[in-house]
């Protein structure tokens, strides 16, 4: 971490407040709570703002704000946001049928690290991730961090084609691809939950600082939840829980 | 079909689309007498052949796509009224790269997360969340139809051509590179590859040497951005960019020269040029109390072109010579 917050210029109507060069939790504490003080006062000109693991873009009006007015605007949030208290994070339950044709890298990842596929589900199931930043595809959360029991590297050659809802690795990080593309990560499981909805505001299910736990489930509750989603009638199960 | 843009969704990771050339798209929307956020449809490279169901007033601009009304030329950076049945028909850009067509009231195609763009990646938005096809019906709003035709004056209008200087505000990654890469990248001349879209223009030329790994760990991702990954080749960030990435950012394209790399096509060339940061907002207020200049400035002309105006007679002369 940075002993003073960086500002670096992203092109005429971006600025990055830069607070680390690391992937690490209270990197990027900081830069949700900045986030939320924002959210909560937000300056007028400012855009919008976007979390990512060490930095918070700001994107702006530079006829509304100039510079200099922004940079004070951040210098007195930062300091008025250390001490807020992340009230309110979410926790979701994500349901995941792990190996087989929805997880097609698993024995890949439990050969790399010498254990067996079941373990691969026992560790990754059994914590909560950080959603460190959303990106990549419309609603695919980066989450960490990964226990380097079950860490893995990217494919040598990426995939044409990863169906929506799965599960990857890619070094310590994992994540859910949102929507069908080509992708590079791992594969060990795949969620019948939809990531990623245009119709509904906010269109993903997760966001910034949120945290996800996996739920092991078996391939008649993939199906049925499928179903139940396709009918609007499954409620994904989100706790509220205070974070310090 | 693309109006200004989606903001305020690129925290779920959702591009901000939108006119490539926004400077056209406004200027289509102002000659049709809608808001500068309405939708127009935008042509690359070809256009379209449509037929008006109903009469309606159109409005083109943008790179010169050799309209014609039943087989009539007609003039980009015009708006005019359309008859019942009159085919309006664009062929190749003769310049530039994309053009604009809207028309009076609007094109209707529903609000999606606050614009009317389409992100095709996504499959949202705009027409069905997808590019026009044959038979596609374009609903707009009706309006009175006109009786003369708008054009905008000589001095606003753009001249594409296959070479382009672009200016450019370093940062925020330009300290992963050495002293001999920054040169490089402003002092070289790069070209517009084939493998360039609404997401990127990638670029070829001299490559652009790293002074640490070309990885970061990822970070926001603003349209304009010129990451240069480990191939030490440019890209341009475009409206359809992913919003976070993991490649250094050298710098980023000034908002109003964004419009001028989206009129280059594959084989044109560009340069980056420099500046400071306070210059490139100078340029972004410049433009907005342009375009509030062109509000009042758009001219009329009469329908019947046997009777040119100054304006016309003007062109025809410079074309003899």
């Amino acid at each position: 971490m940075y002993a003073e917050p960086r500002f670096l210029l992203a092109g005429d109507s971006a600025l990055v407040a830069e607070f680390g060069d690391k992937v690490s939790p209270d990197i990027n504490m900081k830069v949700r709570k900045l986030f939320l003080y924002l959210e909560k006062f937000p300056p007028k000109g400012i855009k919008e703002t976007v979390p990512t693991y060490r930095s918070l873009m700001i994107h702006y009006n530079s006829l509304e704000l100039s510079l200099e007015t922004l940079r004070s605007e951040l210098e007195k949030a930062i300091v008025e946001s250390a001490n807020m208290s992340l009230l309110g994070s979410r926790r979701i339950t994500v349901p995941v049928k792990y190996g087989g044709d929805y997880g097609p890298d698993i024995e890949d990842v439990a050969a790399h690290n010498e254990i067996t596929p079941e373990d691969v589900i026992r560790i990754h199931s059994s914590m909560d991730y950080l959603v460190y930043m959303i990106g990549f595809t419309p609603g695919f959360p980066y989450l960490g961090e990964l226990p380097r029991s079950i860490a893995c590297p990217r494919l040598t050659t990426p995939r044409v084609k990863v169906p929506a809802g799965s599960i990857g690795i890619a070094g310590t990080l994992t994540g859910i691809y949102s929507l069908e593309s080509p992708g590079g990560w791992r594969l060990i499981g795949r969620t019948p939950l939809k990531l990623f909805d245009e119709r509904s505001d906010p269109p993903s299910l997760l966001q910034a600082g949120d945290y996800v736990r996996f739920l092991r489930i078996a391939e008649t509750d993939y199906e049925n939840i499928l179903k139940e989603i396709q009918v609007g009638k499954y409620q994904p199960e989100i706790q509220h829980f205070e974070k310090q | 079909m693309q109006d200004l843009g989606r903001f305020g969704y690129q925290r779920y990771g959702i591009p901000v689309a939108g006119a490539m050339d926004s400077y056209a798209a406004k200027v289509a929307n102002i000659l049709a007498g809608n808001a500068e956020n309405s939708a127009c449809l935008e042509m690359t490279l070809t256009g379209p052949t449509l037929k008006a169901i109903n009469p309606c007033n159109i409005a083109i601009t943008g790179a010169d796509f050799a309209p014609t009304v039943n087989g009539e030329r007609i003039d980009m950076w015009t708006a005019r009224p359309v008859k019942k049945g009159d085919m309006l028909s664009f062929s190749s850009a003769q310049d530039g790269c994309r053009g604009y067509l809207t028309i009076s009231g609007g094109i209707e195609v529903p609000s999606v997360l606050g614009s009317r763009s389409t992100y095709v990646r996504g499959g949202f938005g705009g027409y069905r969340g997808r590019t026009l096809r044959n038979g596609d019906i374009l609903r707009g709003i009706l309006s009175e139809p006109r009786t003369r035709i708008r054009y905008v004056p000589r001095e606003y209008i753009p001249s594409y051509t296959s070479h382009a200087n672009i200016r450019v505000v370093l940062g925020p990654q330009d300290d992963f590179f050495t002293e001999n890469g920054i040169k490089t990248y402003l002092n070289s001349r790069y070209e517009v590859t084939p493998d360039s879209d609404r997401m990127g223009y990638r670029l070829s030329g001299p490559a652009i040497e790293h002074s640490k790994e070309p990885e970061i760990v990822s970070d926001g991702v603003a349209v304009g951005a010129i990451q240069v990954p480990g191939d030490r080749m440019p890209i341009v960030l475009m409206k359809d960019a992913q919003t976070t990435g993991g490649y250094p950012k050298i710098a980023h394209v000034v908002s109003p020269d964004l419009d001028r790399v989206a009129q280059l096509r594959p084989g044109d060339s560009l340069r980056f040029g420099r500046i400071e940061i306070h210059e490139a907002h100078e340029l972004v207020s410049q433009l907005v109390k342009q375009l509030d200049h062109l509000k009042e400035h758009i001219k009329e002309r009469g329908l019947a072109p046997e009777f040119p105006d100054d304006e016309t007679l003007m062109r025809f002369q410079g074309a003899i010579r």
